[in-house]
């Protein structure tokens, strides 16, 4: 039982069961799934449907913070991708072609597999902080953007392409399934080959992970590539979903909500050990978050208040200091001033 | 000063020309070199008011840039910055709103950024987190605290807003600036001055340096660092206050990204992201560098706005080499 | 008595931590006036010392008096404040500011609340003549040699009226004409009445400069000396000592190995670090390296791994040449490196003690070829067992285990890869003697099946318990390959470290 509490993830699932227990409260067949016209429906389906993106972002992320890097540039990727995308379906003289959506498909997450790469190479072969090689992309990735889709928002109408993020397949949400097939090939590729181990070591300790005989530049360029291709998807399902591109709001800010997934679930900014599971959690945790928030009848402009609370409280809890000054206070609590500034700081928090 | 010099001989800095003041050179030279390729291509654009009109646009950016410039220069970085000039217009056009007085609405606005900043900078240092989530933290506490007060724009009304958004300084020649130009400019006089001449300015210096170093020195580490996020936060409201003046409105979305555009502007100024080296000069010509772009590509009438971003990202690019360039051919 | 009273006067100094005895009973003066040098091998306590005496640690028994003045700092601050300044190897100041800045911050001259720099650097030059050094105080920190940093550094010092000098291998990165100037701003502050504590392990540099020193050893105090009446060879002997622990003895000296030529370096250097060298190490031989600590041997070690660029020479491994150029190059030729430094170039701290292990052969295979669950499992639990790993579950992170047994899992890292050259760097530093008496077992079991090996360490004893011949090295310089043959003994070995060759 005691180990059980130890596990890093239990803190994580926690509060998603308790975010979980207030819709059920709050809102009546919450948990029921229905199957309607052959395609399942219900409101923890749509947290999943519409918490895809953010998951398949999160994952891509997650590899990177694990090396100890960032990538604050994939908000501007997804934008990318889907307007590329769209652009050149927009184009097809049948929008319901497969091919022409596929060859689509295609070039946009080429695209972002060369964005990704070029992050890498900025992180690794020069060297520059990875959170300021990466906010270039993310400054001129959104004029990229808005110049592909001519600062127009593109309508599409293809079936096909709708699939992507608003279809089903199987009863089962297209994305969904995408989300899953993503989640397996990552595990796959770091749980059962070793590249989990190279990210874990390379982000635990770089220098004795060269002197292991690692080759740390092709580990940091790998996973700025994947991040780069899972926020690529994640644009493609974002735009399929609303058949539409925007240049300009497309995954505004799904960089800042990626990487508070990721640090929920319990890896560390640092770098090191990461989880994938924890970060799908992490994902849940924000998609959950916003459903709650609607449902219990608070006004959703308040969602960020609530995520500056859970940002805070997270990033307190994940802090050593905060714990042996917390922790210390509780064993003898010294008079006076520890109380004052305690107090001051808990003010902006 | 005759100084004989004994054995060992003189030694002298290997590089006599300052190397300290090139980055804000090659900034100085990109923006004469913009302006002038502006004056040959586009007729009535080499004049004094277009600079004045960049400074009159971008009064709020210029008093939110130099904020964050005593953060950087300190090694951190602020991403609350945008929000918080949104939570200022939005708090102000409230208040005005409800009939209080300017003056009091103005304190309070810049005691409640002050307050912010200075919470995360204590947040930051006394328990060790990474500044880049305390103040992402502190952006979406402030972004989610105007939504909070209204989803609307709320217009401003109140005469002496007003008066300061029309007010027209003249100077010489048909030329002529806003008042918040004026604010604007003494807030970059102060703190250019506070940077160079007093012990918290070069303490800033310091700790960008190196923290440890400035601690074993006996440099007053928590606060230095926590002013620095406390500077940040006053500049931002003051910012916002700026911008309330220039929008006269007050909405939760205004300044969107403007963290960004700070950031860049700092960056092109030629300070060091990590910390320690750079000028307010260099932030002031970012600022008008970015400013220029605006107005550049608004004269090519086919060039679309969202090229401004894309040429940022180029010259972010192109200083970060160079930044990189620099600290390599030191080592 | 002639000589003045004492500026500093630490009596029976003890400070434990946890598991060790840093310090016991340490007895140490320092008279105004003059250079002492403080000496000892690692751990013997050199830097607990310090530490305790200008408040970075508080002390568990013994007490300090300045002055006549007991005392007990909170801090290096308070320690500063109270005229003892410390300036470290590693220049503690900001390069980014000018020189001036960096004698001055903090109490810069002012005018009317703003910075007089005018008036700043008229007195930064001037105190910087007073040191016999002219430059530009203008200039940041950054423009000049890391000898003259150290020395604004000592200016800095010297200005927050210093009485007690503390200056901690000030020289261990400086050429000889840096460390020349550096002594005649020492000299300089001698006549000025400063006591100056310093700390250098290059013997010809203390000869040079210091009056006095103080010797300690396993955190005791071994004595203290006037420089004249100790040998340099005396010295040696008196910081290393004799090892009182009687380990089980390996029967004899170790049969002289016949395989071929493994590794041959040919005026292998690199500026700065050591000067060019060439060796030579034959298949199933164990090759000791012995010097004193900072002499090189730890970076002629990186430069046969490939962990640092060689600036000269070549390599040739089994008649081939060879460039090694990344550690990567050296494991594919077969040579592995244990590093001294086992948290920063070791261990990842979180991974667990299975995953540390296999990390190095994971590396070699690439990520695309893992390494089966079983096979991990079998490899682990088969040097868990052999080499008496413990606690024996392989899945708790290895910063739980203790230091010993972190460095026997780092040794099985490079043994499941059967290199052919292991090179060891202070394998045995900081761990118990049941472990130490494993490691060095195995390493002469491992030579016997014809693995070669470089063995650093500054234990002679052990150095000449395994080896088949020594290398010796003294100020980043390889003087002397003597075969351990029934001359060589620990004596014959402390001389040629204290005199640079056997006489």
């Amino acid at each position: 039982m005691s180990a059980l509490l130890r596990h890093r993830l239990v803190w994580p699932a926690a509060v998603l069961a308790g975010l979980l227990l207030v819709n059920v409260i709050f809102t009546d067949g919450f948990l029921s799934v229905q199957i309607r016209d052959g395609h399942l429906y219900g409101s923890l389906i749509d947290i999943l449907r519409f918490g895809a993106p953010l998951i398949l972002v999160a994952l891509g992320m997650t590899l990177v913070i694990a090396t100890g890097g960032i990538d604050l540039s994939v908000g501007s990727v997804v934008a990318i991708s889907g307007a590329l995308a769209c652009l050149q379906i927009s184009g097809l003289g049948d929008q319901g072609s497969v091919g022409g959506v596929l060859a689509a498909v295609a070039v946009a997450l080429a695209l972002s597999l060369a964005l990704g790469v070029w992050n890498g190479l900025l992180v690794s072969a020069i060297g520059i902080q990875p959170i300021i090689a990466t906010l270039i992309l993310m400054v001129a990735g959104r004029g990229l953007a808005q110049l592909i889709t001519d600062g127009q928002i593109i309508t599409v109408n293809s079936a096909p392409y709708k699939l992507i993020g608003g279809g089903y397949w199987l009863t089962l949400p297209f994305g969904i399934i995408i989300v899953a097939a993503v989640l397996t090939l990552t595990a796959f590729l770091t749980r059962r080959l070793a590249l989990g181990l190279l990210i874990e070591a390379v982000g635990g300790n770089a220098e004795a992970s060269r002197l292991a005989g690692i080759r740390s530049r092709g580990v940091l360029i790998m996973v700025y590539t994947f991040a780069g291709l899972c926020a690529g998807i994640a644009g493609l399902m974002i735009s399929s979903n609303v058949s539409s591109a925007d240049g300009n709001n497309a995954g505004l800010w799904i960089e800042l909500d990626a990487i508070l997934a990721v640090v929920i679930g319990g890896t560390s900014l640092s770098g090191g050990r990461f989880s994938l599971a924890g970060t799908v959690l992490g994902a849940l945790i924000i998609q959950t978050l916003t459903t709650t928030i609607y449902s219990i009848g608070v006004p959703p402009e308040t969602t960020l208040l609530f995520k500056a609370l859970v940002v805070t409280i997270v990033c307190l809890l994940q802090s050593q200091a905060f714990r042996a000054k917390v922790f210390r206070r509780r064993a003898a609590p010294p008079a006076g001033r520890p109380a004052a500034e305690e107090k001051k700081v808990g003010v902006p928090a | 000063m005759s100084v004989e010099s004994t054995a060992g001989g003189r030694l002298k800095a290997p590089v006599r020309i300052p190397q300290k003041f090139v980055p804000v050179l090659v900034t100085a030279a990109l923006f004469v070199a913009m302006f002038a390729a502006g004056g040959v291509r586009y007729e009535g654009f080499a004049t004094g008011q277009i600079v004045l009109n960049v400074f009159i646009d971008n009064a709020f950016l210029l008093v939110v840039a130099v904020g964050m410039t005593f953060v950087i220069l300190a090694g951190g970085i602020d991403l609350s910055v945008g929000s918080v000039v949104a939570l200022s217009t939005m708090i102000a056009a409230t208040l005005l709103k409800d009939g209080w007085p300017s003056p009091p609405v103005i304190g309070l606005v810049l005691l409640i950024g002050t307050l912010l900043g200075t919470g995360m900078g204590a947040i930051i240092h006394y328990f060790e987190i990474q500044p880049f989530i305390v103040t992402l933290g502190g952006m979406f506490l402030a972004r989610g605290l105007s939504y909070t007060i209204g989803t609307e724009s709320i217009p401003i009304e109140q005469p002496t807003f007003t008066a300061f958004a029309q007010t027209r300084i003249d100077l010489f020649a048909d030329l002529w600036i806003s008042p918040s130009v004026l604010i604007a400019a003494v807030v970059v006089a102060v703190a250019a001055y506070v940077l160079h001449y007093t012990r918290l300015g070069r303490n800033v210096y310091a700790v960008g340096g190196g923290e440890q170093s400035a601690l074993l020195m006996g440099l007053p580490l928590a606060r230095t660092k926590i002013a620095v996020y406390g500077i940040s936060g006053f500049c931002s409201a003051l910012g916002g206050v700026l911008m309330s003046f220039y929008m006269l409105s007050g909405y939760g979305m205004h300044a969107v990204g403007m963290e960004l555009d700070a950031i860049a502007a700092v960056v092109i100024g030629g300070t060091l992201l990590t910390g320690g080296s750079g000028y307010l000069l260099g932030t002031v010509l970012g600022v008008l560098v970015l400013g220029l772009i605006q107005t550049v590509i608004s004269f090519e009438g086919t060039l679309s706005p969202w090229w401004t971003r894309i040429v940022i990202g180029l010259l972010l690019f192109v200083f970060i080499l160079l930044q990189r360039l620099i600290t390599a051919r030191r080592r | 008595m002639a000589a003045p009273a004492p500026i500093l006067r630490m009596t029976g100094i003890g400070k434990q931590f946890p598991g060790v005895r840093a310090l016991d009973g340490v007895d140490f003066r320092l008279m105004p006036g003059e250079v002492h040098a403080l000496m000892g091998e690692n751990g013997a306590g050199k830097s607990t010392l310090i530490k305790v005496l200008t408040g970075v640690y508080g002390i568990d028994a013994g007490e300090i008096e300045l002055a006549g003045e007991k005392v007990a700092f909170s801090g290096p601050l308070a320690a500063q404040r109270a005229g003892i300044s410390t300036v470290y190897q590693e220049v503690n100041l900001c390069a980014n500011l000018s020189v001036a800045e960096n004698i001055f911050i903090g109490r810069e001259p002012r005018r009317l609340g703003r910075i007089h720099w005018k008036e700043m650097r008229r007195r930064a030059a001037a105190l910087l003549a007073g040191l016999d050094l002219d430059i530009d105080v203008s200039a940041p920190l950054s423009a000049y040699s890391l000898a003259v940093q150290q020395m604004v550094a000592i200016a800095r010092a010297v200005d927050v009226e210093a009485r007690v000098l503390i200056l901690d291998e000030p020289t261990s990165s400086l050429d000889a004409d840096e460390v020349a100037q550096l002594f005649r701003v020492m000299r300089r502050l001698k006549e000025q009445g400063i006591a100056i504590l310093f700390v250098s392990h290059f013997l010809d540099q203390i000869y040079e400069i210091a009056d006095r020193m103080t010797i300690l050893r396993n955190g005791a105090l071994v004595g203290e000396y006037h420089i004249s009446e100790l040998s340099q060879v005396e010295l040696v002997a008196k910081m290393i000592g004799r090892e009182i622990v009687e380990l089980e003895r390996l029967e004899g000296k170790p049969p002289a190995p016949s395989g071929g030529p493994l590794i041959e370096a040919e005026g292998l250097g690199r500026p700065g670090a050591i000067e060019p060298f060439s060796l030579t190490i034959r298949e199933g031989e164990v090759t000791g390296l012995a010097g004193l600590l900072g002499s090189g041997r730890t970076e002629l070690a990186r430069l046969l791994f490939g962990a640092d660029h060689a600036g000269s020479g070549s390599l040739r491994i089994k008649g081939a040449p060879a460039s090694l150029r990344t550690p990567r190059a050296a494991i594919a030729h077969g040579v592995a490196f244990c590093s001294e430094n086992r948290r920063a170039e070791g261990l990842i701290p979180d991974l667990s003690v299975r995953e540390n292990l296999v990390l190095a052969m994971q590396a070699r295979r690439g990520w695309t070829r893992p390494i089966p669950r079983r096979t991990q499992d079998e490899l682990v639990a088969k040097y868990v067992e052999a080499l008496g790993i413990r606690p024996a579950d392989p899945e708790i992170p290895i910063r739980n285990l203790s230091g010993g047994n972190q460095q026997k899992v780092l040794l099985a890292r490079w043994l499941i890869l059967e290199p052919r050259l292991l090179i060891l760097d202070e394998p045995t530093r900081g761990i118990d003697v049941g472990a130490k008496a494993e490691i060095q077992r195995l390493v002469a079991e491992l030579s016997d099946g014809g693995m070669a090996v470089l063995y650093v360490s500054a234990e002679l004893e052990e150095v000449l318990r395994l080896s088949h011949k020594v290398e010796v090295l003294r100020d980043r310089r390889l003087v002397a390959e003597l075969p351990n043959d029934e001359a060589l003994t620990t004596d014959a070995l402390m001389e040629a470290i204290a005199k640079g060759g056997r006489s």
